[in-house]
């Protein structure tokens, strides 16, 4: 088999009851991968928006293309790569720990901190995926205690 | 006009033109069976099980390319079913199949005979809707219809919930509907079609593989033509029988594991392939690296994801067979040399000359194929074949004389035993001219034999021939080829005696070990046009041949078989 490639697709389709099943159904039924995917209706439509982030060959890819497509509530799937693809991302951390530099890392990954208690701040980040990866990395010397991704969301450029 | 839930249901499948519909009623659908009860715009059928209403609306439907409709209530209704939607899934085969449910108000609580059929259908179905209101009934049976034939024809399964049987609303059927998310493709590509015909005037070696789809479009004429004309040789997949019809020199024979040696040495040697509607199934190509290993490849299918799905196609054409195949003759009416391929034509029917499909005659027992055989001979035509699955399934492909489309009925894609009995009633039922056979085996045929109470009660005269060879026979050899002859759990030697079990429904039963036995037999039931069950007893250790071995290669073909213990 060939070599794997990520690929980011957005799926619109009608926003009606068990559509999430049937997509999550098609990849899990056919061994595909799902990285990561996110949902939510688009304003003023009948339809919602997937943003499935997924993995495979070449031949993977343009199946699940394919077999998304075929699905009767699906009105077209985004094969587009010229995206902006972004992600969000919220962090826990005990205010117990030193937090010397974390101003200018927030600052560098579009972060802020979004809630804050007696003993824990929530930051929130939103970037490029792969930047993401790099923010998680970084702030461990802060002992996260819980860490959520949002899953990328997508939308053509042109 | 005002209807209840339960009277729109009916008043769908009038104006649907449903002639028949197969079912089982229970709790959650019996609002719907008693308007049922109150009409006469169709024929209501009682199997005795949930699968045989599916398998029986399933084989109506294969005879005659309408939808297959078939009715069963909740919980384990529905879950019967399921076999039955899996088989018309895999196969391609329209059909709308209506389900009861607990009511809307239960839904979720674990009530009795819930289950989350959507959730079980979803994967074996085209498509399948879950109605939360009165309101959107009529819109969904519409539509049920409507994605169960076009396209690439499936199964669609209602769930209705019992509350809405009952409601009153407003029922405007439409007439025509289009949905902004389902658009099949119908017309090929010109340019495409053009490139694959440049592509077959340019080729030496040139096969073409006719697939099921050429029987789901209808276009098994246009097939023919186009073959005619060009010369080009065919070979036909187990649901392409009777495609080209059996005395066509230019057929091959089937293709695949039990296929021809001539029509895998074709796909083996081939330049060009000209897949018209197949699946590429692994049954078919056997070790895929292999697989037309010298061959371009033009693949006609409506459905995009059948193509490129196991291989790199080089002339992809996404249409209904039946416009693609208008255009590729119109291209090949004028002005195409037939006699460039008269070598390959020559090689083909050489190696049909040095192993051709045969068997050997026994003095003492009766062989499996000779029976498929002389039913052959003697009803051809007038037969309508059904089959379970096993090696009758494949003797019956191998050997039987098909002439047309939709004369053979068989569960391809999921090999589902059990299917042939009630599938040939169905068949009987959309046909009642032609004579219904299914062939079957010891094995096979109990898994649906409550069906002689369906076929007798409602006179469905189905002959049900049992090549009986005391074993489940398909594993039986796998065992003796594969696994050292050791004989898991395949020795159907317990038996039940079939011509008492056949009286006690009311049909008749022979038992027959001689030619002579068989054609009395076969002569009797057909004159005396009742329920029948022919038990013939055959030779138990016969094989299927020739064989590709699963994960071999098409080109080396097991010939025969030679017992050396």
């Amino acid at each position: 088999m060939s070599a794997e490639v990520r690929r980011v697709l957005s799926v619109i389709v009608k926003n009606e009851h068990s559509v999430l099943s049937r997509i999550s159904g098609l990849f899990a039924g056919r061994g595909y991968n799902i990285e990561s995917l996110t949902v939510a209706p688009i304003p003023e439509s009948d339809y919602s928006r997937f943003t499935i982030v997924t993995k495979g060959s070449e031949r993977v890819i343009e199946q699940i293309v394919k077999q998304l497509n075929k699905l009767i509530p699906t009105y077209k799937v985004i094969e587009n790569q010229d995206v902006v693809e972004k992600e969000m991302l919220l962090v826990k951390i005990p205010l117990s720990t030193n937090l010397s530099g974390l101003d200018a890392i927030l600052k560098g990954y579009n972060g802020i901190v979004a809630n804050a208690t007696d003993d824990s701040l929530i930051l929130m980040a939103v970037d490029d995926a792969d930047r993401i990866c790099n923010f998680i990395k970084i702030i461990k010397k802060f002992k996260p205690t819980e860490v959520v991704r949002g899953g990328s969301v997508s939308m053509e450029k042109a | 006009m005002e209807l209840n839930g339960s009277q729109m249901v009916i008043e769908a499948l009038k104006k649907e033109g449903v002639s028949v519909a197969f079912g089982y009623p229970g709790g959650a659908i019996m609002n719907v069976y008693d308007e049922i009860y109150k009409q006469e715009g169709f024929k209501h059928i009682l199997t005795r099980h949930e699968q045989a209403s599916i398998h029986a609306a399933d084989g109506y439907a294969r005879a005659t390319g309408e939808v297959g409709v078939a009715i069963v209530t909740s919980g384990p209704g529905f879950t019967n079913a399921v076999t039955g939607l899996a088989t018309a899934f895999t196969d391609s085969i329209p059909m709308v199949v209506i389900s009861g449910q607990v009511p809307i108000t239960l839904i979720g609580t674990d009530a009795f005979q819930e289950i989350d059929a959507i959730g079980i259908s979803r994967p074996c179905t085209k498509h399948n809707y879950l109605v939360r209101t009165i309101e959107e009934l009529p819109g969904i049976l519409k539509e049920a219809f409507f994605i169960a034939r076009s396209g690439r024809p499936g199964p669609v399964h209602v769930d209705i919930p019992k509350d809405v049987t009952a409601q009153m609303g407003e029922f405007n059927y439409p007439q025509e509907i289009s949905l902004e998310t389902y658009k099949p493709t119908y017309k090929g590509s010109p340019k495409q079609i053009k490139k694959a015909i440049e592509a077959i005037k340019e080729a030496k070696k040139p096969i073409l593989y006719l697939g099921g789809g050429i029987v789901l479009s209808d276009s098994s004429d246009l097939a023919r033509e186009f073959m005619e004309l060009t010369g080009i040789p065919a070979v036909e997949t187990l649901m392409a029988r009777g495609v080209v019809g059996h005395n066509n020199p230019l057929l091959q024979g089937m293709v695949g594991m039990h296929g021809n040696y001539s029509s895998n040495m074709a796909m083996s040697e081939a330049d060009l392939m000209i897949a018209l509607g197949p699946r590429f199934d692994d049954r078919v190509t056997g070790r895929l690296d292999e697989f037309a290993k010298h061959a371009k490849i033009i693949h006609v299918d409506i459905d995009p994801s059948s193509i490129g799905k196991l291989l790199d196609i080089d002339y992809p054409i996404v249409g209904d067979l039946k416009n693609v195949l208008a255009s590729m003759v119109a291209l090949v009416k004028e002005d195409f040399d037939k006699s460039r391929y008269e070598s390959w034509r020559a090689l083909l029917t050489r190696y049909n000359e040095i192993h051709p499909l045969s068997y050997k005659e026994d003095s003492e027992r009766l062989k499996p194929q000779w029976v498929i055989e002389r039913v052959g001979e003697l009803l051809g035509e007038n037969a309508l074949i059904s089959t379970d699955v096993g090696q009758h399934q494949m003797w019956a492909a191998q050997f039987y004389p098909f002439a047309y489309p939709r004369q053979f009925i068989t569960s391809g894609g999921l090999g589902t035993m059990g299917f042939g009995f009630p599938a040939a009633m169905g068949v009987k039922v959309a046909q009642p001219e032609k004579t219904s056979i299914n062939f079957t085996g010891d094995g096979s045929i109990l898994m649906n034999i409550q069906e002689l109470m369906t076929a007798v009660e409602n006179k469905i005269p189905v002959i049900n021939i049992i090549l009986n060879n005391n074993f489940l026979g398909m594993v039986r050899q796998w065992q003796t080829f594969f696994y050292d002859k050791r004989y898991a759990e395949t020795d159907l030697s317990m038996q039940p005696d079939f011509v008492k079990l056949s009286e006690s429904f009311g049909g008749i039963g022979y038992r027959v070990e001689t030619k002579e036995e068989f054609d009395a037999a076969l002569k009797d039931a057909i004159d005396k046009n009742v329920v029948a069950m022919i038990d013939v007893v055959v030779d138990r250790l016969e094989n299927v041949l020739p064989m590709v071995p699963s994960g071999g290669t098409l080109y080396n073909m097991l010939l025969e078989y030679k017992d050396e213990s």
